[in-house]
């Protein structure tokens, strides 16, 4: 029974922790590049949108994450165009595209399907549903491990496997190859890069646009995975969090899942227990809502040890003349 | 290759330029949804500007964003980005209502300076914390402030919910405050002076506002703080050399923006709402950042970006209620267009034109 409840909180938080993981990666590599990104918020509810939209009309979820990844790239290219041809303020550009996509999602949609800025619910071909693995049944008898194959590392969507593949995949892009030392060193020094003959700005859109990819996935998971259509501004900051999961990991993949999977955890715990009480103190369920958010902070102070953005973060590279 | 431009050029036709690209494009979305840019157009101005009811809302919804406004100008002037006004602003809500609510007052008059310290206090202490981070310990202020805004949202609720909501009632709001706490409206002002025009909530922290705007000018630029400000926001190495610490600036800049995004609250519950009810800031916080950013962070540009911002907030209710297609959202939209335009594309308009100054400079010599 106790064994139980821990694997579907256990499970429930990598659900959860999936779309912050998308959007941490995301950041993480237009950020190792130099281009600061608030705007992982807006182009994640966008994606979640367009996704939620395209699949309720063509009722494929795979078409769906197609239009959610393309929304989601546009908004990309924006910010590159922004920050890496004009040269202009990252944080204010990640800002215009937060409130785009917020205007955007809720006016269009409201347009298109007059719900109330919804999409219509999903039937089960316009969702990614979970799958269930090979030998589930077979190994469900065995105590322990039955359970925790069943309800932990089966029966998730594709989207959740996706996005754990993506952890070592970016790992081996970024400090394996020679793509990923050129992004990393285009973050912290691109005078360096622009000197041994690599072009600054191809490498810089290619990280951006990376962004948007991963981004996009992670929006369509919020509407055609998590959930079974678009809500308005249904990314509730997770864009941000995942911002701070990035700092928290320090610019690197493997703490990044890790970081991931504890916010996940507390989203798990505040949706699960909505009213704790210790002792004669009842916790209300707003603390529990503002967890995530107050951990964020905290995490951020910097009660975790130094965490040092790569050196070129945030300013445009202006070429010697 | 010189890249100064004529004074004109910087504080005008740029910003000039670049509002109209994101009107252009606004209208281009308008045209999207199906409907006429021109005809759309024709509405929001005739709403907000077309009678006297039209021009009370307009100069209301002016009268807040004047003060979210220069919260952002303030922290901006000082290198910071404070996207916290939201959050701030609700805040300040609290504070101002504990005011009204905790004494009962006899007249306005003795009422308005303690509310405007508990505004400003309350919203102050929101920005004290990101603004001590940032400072202390490197978290950036961006992030710190939009967390707290999600944190004041879960706030104001346990508090409106749980601890201020009138007892019995079901909705989530204050019990109404007392006559002698509410502002005079402007009607009423210039009733008594014999010109009529027609109610609306616009009221008498439309001229505070004005005021704060003239001595946010003051501070910025006629005093010492306000240099070490500007001197710290332009360069950062330079400021801590000429011996400015950065700590204190940074912690006084997102106090006095904190402070200032707070005192909206004058304006929309003590002036109009007279009661505190959930989400009174209503976005009008992340306007600030708009409005800010389009009057290039002076308190005279801020006045005039907020009146746009006020006609279309005015203007744009009244356009949904014609076209029932523009939803209220198309506001957040031409917000979004106006930051990125003026704001993140600003290079846009600029580049090109110190080209063009540039060859007619060569060419006169």
């Amino acid at each position: 029974m106790e064994l139980e409840i821990l694997l579907q909180i256990a499970g429930s938080s990598l659900r959860l922790a999936t779309p912050l993981l998308l959007a941490c990666l995301a950041g993480l590599y237009s950020e190792r590049a130099g281009i600061f990104d608030i705007g992982l918020e807006g182009k994640m509810l966008a994606a979640a949108f367009m996704a939620g939209a395209v699949a309720a009309v063509t009722g494929s979820a795979w078409v769906g994450l197609l239009a959610g990844i393309a929304a989601s790239m546009v908004l990309s290219l924006i910010h590159g165009l922004a920050s890496i041809t004009l040269k202009g303020n990252q944080l204010i550009s990640g800002v215009a595209i937060n409130f785009l996509a917020s205007g955007l999602t809720a006016l269009v949609g409201q347009n298109w399907f007059h719900q109330g800025g919804q999409t219509p619910q999903l039937t089960a071909g316009g969702r990614f549903l979970a799958l269930e693995l090979p030998l589930t049944e077979t190994l469900a008898p065995i105590p322990v491990i039955g359970p925790i194959y069943q309800h932990l590392i089966s029966g998730h969507n594709i989207l959740v496997y996706l996005a754990l593949a993506a952890v070592p995949a970016t790992w081996w892009v970024l400090f394996r190859t020679r793509f990923g030392l050129r992004l990393r060193a285009v973050g912290e020094n691109p005078g360096a890069v622009d000197t041994a003959g690599i072009s600054v700005v191809r490498l810089r859109y290619a990280a951006v646009l990376i962004c948007g990819l991963l981004c996009g996935i992670a929006g369509a998971y919020l509407s055609t995975g998590m959930a079974a259509g678009f809500v308005r501004e249904m990314t509730a900051g997770k864009g941000f969090i995942a911002l701070a999961a990035l700092i928290f990991a320090k610019w690197r993949p493997w703490p990044a899942l890790g970081a991931c999977l504890l916010f996940g955890f507390l989203e798990a715990i505040g949706i699960r227990y909505q009213g704790i009480t210790i002792g004669s103190i009842v916790i209300p369920v707003q603390f529990m809502q503002a967890l995530p958010y107050i951990l964020t902070v905290v995490i951020l102070a910097g009660f975790v040890g130094k965490a040092v953005p790569p050196k070129a973060g945030g300013r445009p590279y202006v070429k010697e003349r | 290759m010189n890249t100064s431009l004529p004074r004109w050029v910087d504080l005008g036709l740029i910003p000039a330029l670049n509002l109209t690209l994101a009107f252009l494009v606004a209208g281009l979305v308008v045209v999207f949804i199906g409907e006429n840019p021109v005809q759309a157009l024709r509405f929001l101005v005739v709403g907000s500007l077309g009678s006297s009811y039209g021009i009370g809302f307009t100069l209301f919804y002016a009268t807040t964003f004047v003060f979210t406004g220069l919260s952002v100008a303030i922290a901006f002037h000082a290198g910071l980005f404070n996207i916290g006004g939201e959050g701030q602003a609700a805040l300040g809500g609290i504070g101002a209502t504990l005011v009204c609510l905790a004494v009962p007052w006899p007249h306005w008059t003795l009422a308005l300076p303690f509310a405007l310290l508990g505004a400003g206090l309350f919203g102050a202490a929101w920005a004290f914390l990101p603004g001590y981070l940032q400072a202390k310990r490197g978290s950036h202020v961006v992030i710190t402030t939009i967390m707290f805004n999600f944190i004041a949202s879960a706030l104001v609720v346990y508090l409106l919910v749980n601890v201020m909501k009138v007892p019995g009632s079901m909705s989530p709001e204050t019990r109404n405050f007392a006559p002698g706490t509410h502002l005079p409206f402007m009607h009423e002002m210039l009733g008594a002076i014999g010109i009529t025009v027609a109610k609306t909530p616009m009221n008498l922290s439309a001229l505070l506002a004005l005021l704060a705007a003239f001595l946010t000018w003051v501070l910025i630029w006629r005093t010492r703080l306000g240099y070490e400000m500007r001197a710290f926001g332009f360069s950062e190495p330079a400021a801590v050399y000429a011996g400015i610490d950065p700590v204190k600036i940074t912690v006084i800049a997102m106090v006095l923006s904190g402070a200032m995004a707070g005192m909206m609250a004058l304006n929309v519950v003590m002036g109009f709402q007279h009661r505190l009810v959930l989400d009174y800031v209503g976005g009008a916080g992340f306007v600030g950042i708009a409005v800010s950013l389009m009057g290039r962070s002076h308190p005279l540009g801020v006045v005039l970006a907020a009146i746009l911002f006020g006609i279309l907030y005015q203007g744009g209710a009244e356009l949904a209620f014609e076209m029932p297609n523009i939803s209220r959202e198309m506001i957040v939209v031409i917000q979004a267009l106006v930051i990125l335009f003026t704001g993140a594309l600003e290079n846009l308009v600029r580049i090109p034109m110190q080209r063009l100054f540039a060859r007619s400079r060569t060419r006169a010599a």
